[in-house]
């Protein structure tokens, strides 16, 4: 999984029909520092996240699939956690 | 799922019997300024994409779950035709 910041969303009216109903967001993967890390990816959300949230993304299917509740359909990413906090322990 | 154009199509008559009947077209990822960004891949069509069209594809195995129950050997996908990408700035 990662730390990501939702930048927008997308709007699709013609879609697998396993995607209706859920939102598709923009999302910035994040370095720890909170730098970007690569490119964003489009994720289905599973927990209600909005623009300018800090998210956990998972990047692998049967995860973002099962989050989602669409178990055989096409998610290769999804968020699935709206992060309150980091702790960066020092060592 | 990522942003991606269409920007052309592939026409195989010798090809895996799973995959006859389906469309393969040329698909250009995008950035998040609407940008051409690294380079093309053929994916798989599950919605009627068509040419010019902005859309947003799947990768990996998830890529050929639109057309179970038929198993499609296809790593990418076209899942969604993109009305609208809202990206405020800050």
């Amino acid at each position: 999984m990662l730390i990501g910041c939702v930048i927008g969303d997308v709007v699709a009216t013609q879609k697998v029909p396993s995607h209706e109903g859920r939102k598709i967001l923009v999302v910035q993967p994040l370095h720890l520092d909170g730098t970007d890390r690569g490119d964003p990816v489009l994720a289905l959300d599973a927990v209600s996240a909005g623009i300018g949230d800090r998210v956990l993304l998972t990047t692998e299917g049967f995860s973002a699939m099962t989050a989602v509740g669409r178990p055989n359909s096409p998610i290769d990413s999804a968020v699935i956690g709206v992060i309150d906090s980091v702790d960066l322990h020092e060592v | 799922m990522l942003l991606g154009r269409i920007i052309g199509n592939v026409v195989c008559t010798m090809k895996d019997p799973a995959l006859s009947g389906q469309k393969l077209l040329i698909v250009q990822p995008l950035d998040r300024q609407g940008h051409d960004k690294g380079r093309p891949v053929i994916a798989l069509d599950a919605v009627g994409a068509g040419a010019g069209e902005t859309i947003y594809w799947c990768r990996g195995k998830e890529a050929s779950f639109p057309f179970l129950p038929a198993n499609l050997p296809t790593e990418a996908t076209i899942v969604g035709i993109v009305d609208s990408v809202n990206i405020p700035v800050n």
